[in-house]
């Protein structure tokens, strides 16, 4: 075992040196608060404004609509309870789907607490929503529509702009976690009419710990941090200048080459699907083939269980991830693979191989040939298999 | 997360397989909570001479059927029932808080395949009396 491969690009990415360069500085040299008015300070402010201006370019948005948070999980808490509770004379319904990141599932559980009624739209085998369903779930109480923009888990990319029109005909809002297609597609704000979107830096090779929320010009919502007076009053807290700084220059960075980056991406999956599918029997792909993330791949092998796959993997130097209860920490699989449908003994052997810029085919060779072993060895281990070899 | 006996018994699973002509088999556990263990006891004048044992489940329930299994290899029937999970546990230097269902797994499977045991040639085992193979084990978190 020479190297690691690192195959787990969904959970996090590491810091790119240019992003990690560009940050550098703010620690400890202009490392003035943005809110000071001495030069240092003011030095800092810039730094912020133009790290905001460069987000909103990529996003099609306005310069003031970029609020900065703490990551993904602070978006999604702020765009629902913000918008819940600014909208409660209008209404107190929220519609989103089962397959959604618990960044929004249990801010959801939260606010049925405090009396919203919660719609969870089914999706299909391939984790896509039906827009019927959404438009008959729709009634004038509704406030908000939340639909992620693409799977953690199994990347299907919902057909947000479906989604968004059926909100804007019926004047809800709509709010869309796309922590994991920022950096990763191609997203414009206006074509897409999104009134609220949830971004995370360390998804596309910026630093852990900053994120940003979109919000529409003219979207009624409330803070979820009081405090100063930073973020123009909407999100108190001193600035976290070098990621934020980080933040920036890796969104840059992520859609300079976008397309062909994808391309290359789309190319390594494919081989990979491809690869696991006919050398494997016993094994399903999860999520839409075509419509889904460009680095996503997620496999569940019958039989065997995706812990011990995952630390077998781990001992050949390869990091991914499951949707295993054992992964979890909870005793039920994975809520997205449940909702596609899978049962659970399958769901039990998901694995999520998530791909990046520094994957190579050479790994994919090399993590497929593993693959086609470690299997192997936990099914001349599983009496589940054993039944199936002997028919019965 | 696991100690270093836990990942070499997953690594290097003792006693792994079938008995083809057993003298007792158990299999404990369910498919839709990610864990089943299976048994396999060859026993001659009330000492277990030989066991095997297939699992599907997570590292720990590898490691807790592997060392298991090389507890009550060579031991008599009585010892075998005194077997615990927390003994199971503590031989693989201790089993994160929310894995202790797997050595409570270990320990109904080889009490299931003496429960099979006993079965098969009418005897009485002390302690079985009330042992019921079919129970949650992950209640016992």
């Amino acid at each position: 075992m020479g190297k690691y491969i690192y195959m787990d690009n969904s959970a996090t990415t590491p810091v790119k040196q240019e992003v990690l360069d560009e940050m550098l500085p703010y620690f400890n040299i202009k490392y003035g608060n943005p809110s000071s008015i001495y030069s240092l300070g003011s030095q800092s402010k810039n730094a912020v404004e133009i790290s905001r201006e460069k987000i909103a370019k990529v996003l099609n948005a306005k310069t003031k609509e970029i609020f900065f948070t703490a990551g993904g999980s602070e978006s999604d808490n702020w765009a629902l309870k913000g918008v819940a509770f600014a909208n409660k004379d209008k209404g107190n319904h929220i519609i989103t789907s089962k397959i959604e990141h618990h960044g929004i599932l249990h801010t959801c559980e939260y606010l049925k607490k405090q009396g919203f009624d919660i719609t969870y739209l089914d999706v299909d085998e391939y984790g896509l929503i039906d827009l019927d369903q959404l438009k008959e779930a729709i009634t004038d109480k509704t406030i908000l529509i939340s639909i992620m923009f693409a799977n953690n888990e199994i990347g299907t990319i919902q057909p947000i702009e479906e989604v968004s029109r059926i909100a804007k005909e019926k004047g809800v809002y709509f709010h869309t976690d796309a922590v994991q297609a920022v950096g990763h597609i191609e997203i414009d704000v206006n074509e897409l009419n999104i009134d609220l979107l949830s971004m995370s830096a360390h998804k596309f090779y910026g630093p852990k710990g900053i994120g940003a929320l979109y919000i529409r010009q003219g979207v009624k919502i409330d803070p979820l941090i009081s405090g100063g007076a930073q973020e123009g009053n909407r999100r108190a807290g001193t600035e976290n200048l070098p990621s934020i700084v980080g933040m920036a220059k890796a969104i840059e960075l992520a859609y300079e080459n976008l397309n062909e980056n994808n391309a290359r991406l789309i190319k390594l999956r494919d081989k990979l699907i491809d690869k696991i599918l006919k050398n494997i029997d016993y094994v399903r792909l999860n999520g839409h083939p075509i419509n889904r993330l460009p680095g996503n791949v997620n496999v569940c092998f019958e039989f065997i269980e995706g812990e011990s796959l995952l630390l077998s993997l781990d001992m050949e130097g390869i990091a991914a991830s499951s949707g295993s209860a054992c992964t979890s920490g909870s005793l039920e699989p994975s809520h997205v693979l449940l909702a596609i449908g899978l049962p659970h003994e399958i769901a039990h052997g998901s694995l999520r191989l998530s791909l990046g810029d520094f994957n190579t085919e050479e790994e994919v060779d090399f993590v497929v040939e593993k693959l086609i072993e470690i299997v192997a060895r936990l099914r001349a281990m599983s009496p589940l298999y054993e039944k199936i070899k002997e028919g019965k | 997360m696991y100690s270093e006996k836990v990942m070499d018994h997953f690594k290097n699973p003792r006693n792994v397989g079938e008995i083809e002509d057993a003298d007792g088999i158990g299999e404990v556990g369910n498919p839709r909570c990610g864990d089943i263990m299976k048994m396999y006891l060859k026993i001659e004048d009330g000492i277990i001479i030989d066991v095997k044992f297939k699992t599907f489940g997570c590292g720990s329930a590898i490691a807790s059927s592997s060392m298991a299994t090389e507890i009550i290899k060579g031991k008599s029937i009585d010892e075998a029932m005194k077997v615990t999970n927390k003994a199971v546990a503590e031989a693989l230097d201790g089993l994160p808080p929310v894995k202790m269902h797997c050595s409570v797994l270990a320990e109904q499977a080889i009490k299931s395949a003496l429960l099979d045991y006993s079965r098969k040639n009418n005897i009485q085992i002390e302690g079985l009396e009330d042992f019921n193979p079919n129970e949650d084990v992950h209640e016992h978190q």
